[in-house]
């Protein structure tokens, strides 16, 4: 019974989370921090497969979340809303709500597929190059989106809140908080399962050595092939949920930087531990989010000791100089990040007896 | 039929010849020797023969089946696994994962039974923790088992690495200088230990090695290469008496 605690733990959380979202108790902002947190949480997870327990460079996980995203969106775009180029919906807007899990797995699916780009280079290619190859693959999917006039180009695409509402329309409930909960449940116990299989321990040999890894009989190429498709997969997944968080998705929120943010926060919690990125992705988000009043204090606060000319005030932007200056200070003195490549469960083996996983 | 039939195989690395023209077969259950002095291509010879390179000419065949063009981790699955000159160990996984992993090429399951926790799964995970401990139980290693290799001291993880080979279930095991590095101790326990899994086994065991000692005292038939070419091949007595050989090893008197 006693291994049961944390599933229960995490059941309860979920319904709390949603029951004070759904009587107002927690504000939108608050459920949008959540919501984030859900999403980074499976960036983070899904590009450790490839950057943590393969040990390749892989800095273009964004495009695979703009594949994830716009494919989901414009699939229910096109089967559950009235839109001025797809015209009227192919289905019943009601039953958006129980085909929403099937149009994010098709997302993920495409988003699998497009992870083709870069794992077939991976198989000759390693290291630097094929870091080289990933960016190149970013910007392959951003621009071919910017040329696409059919789904908005540059200007982006939305249309996404009206299956929201039509989902509400069925049950009044917070249905992205429960879709993102559960996609970010979903991921996380799928790259555990992967990972803790033998099967999956494959792409752990590659990364300490790939000569021994295909002489001792692992198929490389194919270890490769699945690592880079469950990764971009479950990024396609994040995208799609992203997308119906915002309602509006455009080309520009899929760059460099949003793949350099993924890259941040597995560095950040370890490379090649699952929970180091979980925790990662959390924090993170928190000091995002957290800097958004911070910031404010520092300024009034500097101004008030006369430290800064009066005209001068601290805006927003210098989120950016701290953070990568967190980076910076990471890398010089825990450069394995929060959590090495151990999990939870090492550093306290206690925890083992609180779940049962199987 | 052989268990191992080499036919003029040559390598050629852009303009140098590595090997030329190299033939060996086996029948199965030899314990059989490859010496030469430094870069006369003896572990080109390995990695033809696990497939890491694809021959300029000639051909391999195992079992009858030709194994040019295949890809290594094919040929391991047909049964002939090696070990490396300088050890290949997964060093930050432990010793029994390594043993583990080395069951890819039998896996008996797919990612979806990993990702489901099919039946199927359970009982193909059984029989692989199954495998490794029986193989490490008989090397002697099960106190090692949760070890990491680069923990461990050279002798054993050369151990550990033979123990990788074998669980494999090869016919034909190859050795690559498997008494590298070792001091005095470790090689009379090598011999011992090589001895013992050719008998315990019942494999084909071809071996590379610099240590005099141990190859004559070990092989019952020894090839000697230099520069790719072979230059001699018999029974250790003769070996050691070959013209050719100690000309090769010593230099020649005349200068």
């Amino acid at each position: 019974m006693q291994r049961f605690s944390v599933p229960l733990l995490l059941a309860l959380l979920f319904g709390a989370l949603v029951a004070a979202s759904h009587t107002g108790a927690i504000d939108l902002y608050i459920q949008s921090v959540i919501m984030f947190i859900g999403i980074n949480i499976i960036l983070s997870s899904s590009l450790n497969i490839v950057n943590g327990y393969m040990g390749e460079f892989a800095c273009g996980h964004a495009a695979f979340m703009a594949i994830g995203a716009y494919v989901a969106s414009i699939l229910n775009v096109l089967l559950f809303t009235k839109d001025k180029y797809f015209g009227p919906p192919l289905l019943p807007p009601e039953l958006s709500l129980y085909f929403f899990p099937l149009v994010l797995l098709a997302g993920g699916a495409a988003a699998a597929l497009a992870g083709m780009l870069v794992a077939i280079p991976s198989f000759k290619t390693r290291g630097d190059y094929l870091a080289i190859i990933t960016i190149a693959a970013n910007f392959i999917v951003t621009s071919t989106i910017i040329n696409m006039n059919a789904i908005g180009g540059a200007r982006g695409f939305m249309g996404m809140k009206k299956i929201i509402f039509s989902m509400e329309d069925v049950l009044e409930l917070p249905w992205m908080l429960i879709w993102v909960i559960l996609g970010t449940v979903f991921s996380v116990w799928t790259i555990r399962r992967f990972v803790s299989s033998t099967y999956g321990k494959g792409i752990i040999a590659i990364h300490q050595d790939e000569i021994a890894a295909e002489i001792m009989g692992v198929n490389t190429n194919r270890m490769k092939l699945m690592a880079f498709m469950i990764s971009s997969g479950l990024a396609g997944i994040a995208g799609g949920l992203f997308a119906h968080i915002l309602g509006y998705i455009n080309p520009g929120s899929f760059g460099i930087l949003k793949s350099t943010e993924c890259l941040v926060m597995v560095y950040l919690g370890g490379m090649g531990s699952l929970s180091g990125s979980v925790i990662s992705a959390i924090l993170f988000t928190l000091l995002l989010e957290g800097l958004r009043f911070v910031i404010p204090w520092i300024n009034t606060g500097l101004h008030w000791l006369h430290l800064l000319p009066d005209a001068y005030e601290v805006s927003q932007v210098w989120k950016w100089v701290i953070i990568p200056l967190i980076l910076v200070l990471l890398m010089q003195f825990r450069p394995e990040g929060i959590m090495g490549n151990k999990e939870l469960s090492d550093i306290f083996p206690r925890l083992k007896r609180w779940y049962h996983f199987k | 039929m052989a268990l191992l039939d080499i036919n003029g195989l040559t390598q050629n690395f852009g303009g140098l010849c590595a090997l030329s023209d190299f033939s060996i077969r086996f029948e199965g259950g030899e314990l059989t020797g490859l010496i030469g002095p430094n870069g006369a291509g003896k572990t080109t010879v390995f990695n033809l023969t696990s497939g890491f390179y694809r021959p300029s000419q000639g051909d391999i065949r195992f079992r009858d089946r030709s194994i040019v063009g295949r890809k290594p981790h094919q040929i391991t699955g047909m049964g002939i696994a090696r070990t490396f000159q300088n050890i290949r160990l997964w060093k930050d996984m432990s010793v029994l994962d390594n043993i583990r992993i080395s069951q890819h090429y039998a896996m008996g399951y797919s990612l979806w039974d990993a990702l489901a926790r099919t039946a199927n799964y359970d009982r193909a995970e059984k029989k692989i923790l199954r495998t490794a401990s029986e193989i490490l139980e008989s090397l002697d290693l099960t106190r090692y088992a949760d070890e990491l290799p680069k923990n461990l001291p050279y002798g054993i993880q050369r151990k550990v690495e033979i123990a990788r080979a074998l669980s494999i279930q090869p016919s034909l095991l190859l050795l690559d200088e498997p008494a590298a590095g070792l001091n005095s101790s470790d090689v009379q326990g090598l011999i011992q230990l090589i001895r013992w899994i050719h008998e315990t086994f019942d494999i084909t065991i071809w071996m590379i090695e610099h240590q005099m000692a141990v190859v004559m005292n070990l092989c019952s038939w020894i090839k000697v290469i230099d520069f790719g070419v072979t230059i001699a091949e018999g029974t250790p007595d003769e070996i050691q008496n070959n013209p050719d050989v100690i000309k090769a090893y010593l230099g020649d008197d005349n200068i």
